[in-house]
């Protein structure tokens, strides 16, 4: 009999490859617009030709120290990630077990996730001052939310049947969160994760970009305001490329943590 | 089963025969005095050690109830129910229970799901994962100890639920209608290795369902239960041959015994359904 061929979209990496080809047709697609000053020629002091960005990357390595910067806001995003797991998900659990807290906050908590906090930059630079702390503080404060709330998620929608098969086997209150409610809310806390780190991210470059203080943030302000446009599509499109890379580690990250999904 | 296990399971046990689960005049009413619910009145009766032994009636008819009762899910009822003279009032450690949904721990593999309750027990590893594969092998799930939950079916799940409660070895299985999601001819593919694994351990067994052929297939009794309020309507002794397998589906004496106590259901389903209409019509006039 002979032996069965995977279809092509079912292999692993046509997916990964259809994506790369979309974005080289996009850059290729406005290429061909800027070069014939379409949808008008001043198009061009605005928007850099994909071609000049590319050639832009290597001048932002080289000169720019573009992997010292990196390093500045990894460290920032990463203290803020870390601290944002550490106090988000025992508060997440603190709103679970107890019910006038989780009634009292819940809210706020949500409208915390909603606010626009990076916009408050001044009053974070006058309590902490002008550095690293600053802009880890207000990346804790925009991730924080997402951890918390989707910790509560996880908890409260830890399937009946489960706490009911912890109950038939006499589990204690410790022994029912450690062997049911927080696996069963680990997905979910993921999820969490994932968001706030995202937030991290944005707020890490946000703020840097902002107070022209730190790493990638500040490198696309100066290259900026020096109207260096290639050099500043590099930079965003560096960023770009990290968290691509940042992401996926962790989605590897999460896969080794659960094997079951 | 290993002489170890075979001496563990008989050790303790009262003589085949003897009740081990008394279910005396139990009451559960839901809701205060004015709206006031009752899902099980005045049910009496009690499974003999070995026995499998079938609650059946319509929806509504208080099986759930009466479940989480004996299970010690509910600790507040009126009446009694006795293991070894101890009234149940909390999860008994005797009692093993198979639930209607599905209850296997998703992160956890067929083994780890499968050893759970002896990992509480501070069992050793090597220890409990021999007892385990034991149980796998019993519920027909050899060489699946490495999957996860979400590689199996639904039947399998099933089985996986079933060999975590018995490898407590609890001297009473309880389930509840643990087939209810599955299609028909695997249901009566597990009714098969349900009774294999009653004869083998002598388990004693009582089986909440609301399905005639299952209840006939696997017991020795099915206690026949009315329509709100749940009362026992009859009890009756299902005297087809051991070892059984789901060929009896087929014989004469499963039907009759199915036409039998259709007989006494099908005014419990009628009155059942009625009452439903009737307030799915009143809900209609409220808007």
């Amino acid at each position: 009999m002979a032996s069965r061929k995977t279809p092509l979209v079912a292999t692993s990496w046509f997916p990964p490859v259809v994506g790369a080809l979309t974005v080289v047709a996009i850059g290729c697609i406005i290429e061909a617009l800027l070069r014939n000053d379409l949808p008008s020629p001043n198009t061009r002091y605005i928007i850099p030709l994909p071609s000049d960005v590319l050639l832009a990357f290597e001048r932002i390595v080289v000169e720019e120290g573009v992997l010292t910067r990196t390093g500045v806001s990894a460290f920032e995003v990463l203290t803020a990630g870390i601290a944002c797991v550490i106090v988000g998900v025992p508060l997440g659990v603190l709103l679970y077990r107890f019910d006038i807290l989780r009634r009292a906050l819940e809210d706020w908590i949500a409208a915390l996730a909603a606010a626009p906090i990076v916009l408050a930059f001044p009053l974070f630079l006058v309590l902490f001052g002008r550095g690293s702390t600053t802009i880890i503080v207000i990346a804790f404060a925009y991730g924080l939310a997402p951890i918390v709330l989707k910790t509560l998620e996880g908890l409260i929608e830890t399937r009946r049947v489960l706490i009911n098969v912890g109950k038939s086997l006499n589990l204690s209150q410790t022994q029912m969160f450690w062997k049911i409610l927080f696996p069963s809310a680990i997905p979910s806390i993921f999820t969490g994760i994932r968001l706030s780190w995202t937030f991290c991210v944005i707020a890490v470059i946000g703020v840097e970009f902002l107070v022209n203080l730190g790493g990638l943030g500040q490198l696309i302000n100066d290259l900026a305001e020096r109207y260096d446009m290639p050099g500043t599509y590099a930079g965003i499109g560096f960023v770009i490329l990290v968290s691509v890379i940042f992401f996926i580690i962790l989605e590897w990250i999460e896969k080794w943590l659960q094997p079951a999904r | 089963m290993t002489s170890v296990e075979t001496k563990s399971r008989v050790a303790g046990k009262p003589e085949t025969g003897q009740p081990v689960l008394i279910i005396d005049d139990v009451v559960k009413t839901f809701g205060d005095a004015e709206e006031a619910v009752t899902a099980v009145d005045h049910v009496s009766f009690n499974v003999k050690q070995g026995e499998f032994v079938a609650v059946i009636g319509p929806s509504g008819c208080g099986k759930s109830t009466l479940f989480n009762i004996i299970g010690g899910l509910l600790g507040e009822y009126d009446g009694n129910v006795l293991i070894d003279d101890e009234r149940i009032s909390g999860p008994h450690p005797s009692v093993g229970m198979v639930f209607q949904e599905e209850s296997t721990f998703p992160w956890r593999s067929v083994i780890d799901n499968v050893a759970f309750p002896l990992e509480l027990r501070g069992v050793a590893k090597s220890e409990r994962y021999d007892r385990a594969r034991h149980f796998i092998g019993l519920v027909g799930l050899d060489g699946f100890e490495k999957r996860f939950p979400s590689q199996l079916s639904g039947g399998m799940k099933q089985r996986v639920s079933i060999a975590r409660t018995l490898v407590s070895n609890p001297r009473i299985l309880l389930m509840d209608e643990p087939f209810a999601a599955l299609d028909e001819q695997t249901r009566l593919l597990l009714g098969d290795k349900i009774t294999q694994i009653q004869q083998e351990l002598k388990q004693t067994t009582l089986l909440i369902t609301h399905n005639l052929t299952e209840a006939v297939q696997l017991s020795d009794r099915i206690v026949v239960m009315t329509y709100r309020p749940g009362k026992v309507k009859r009890i009756a002794d299902i005297n087809l041959p051991r070892p059984r397998t789901s060929d009896v589906v087929g014989s004469d004496a499963f039907g009759h015994y199915v036409a039998e106590i259709w007989n006494d259901l099908r005014e419990e389903a009628s009155r059942g359904m009625q009452e439903s209409e009737q307030v799915a019509r009143a809900d209609r006039r409220h808007g």
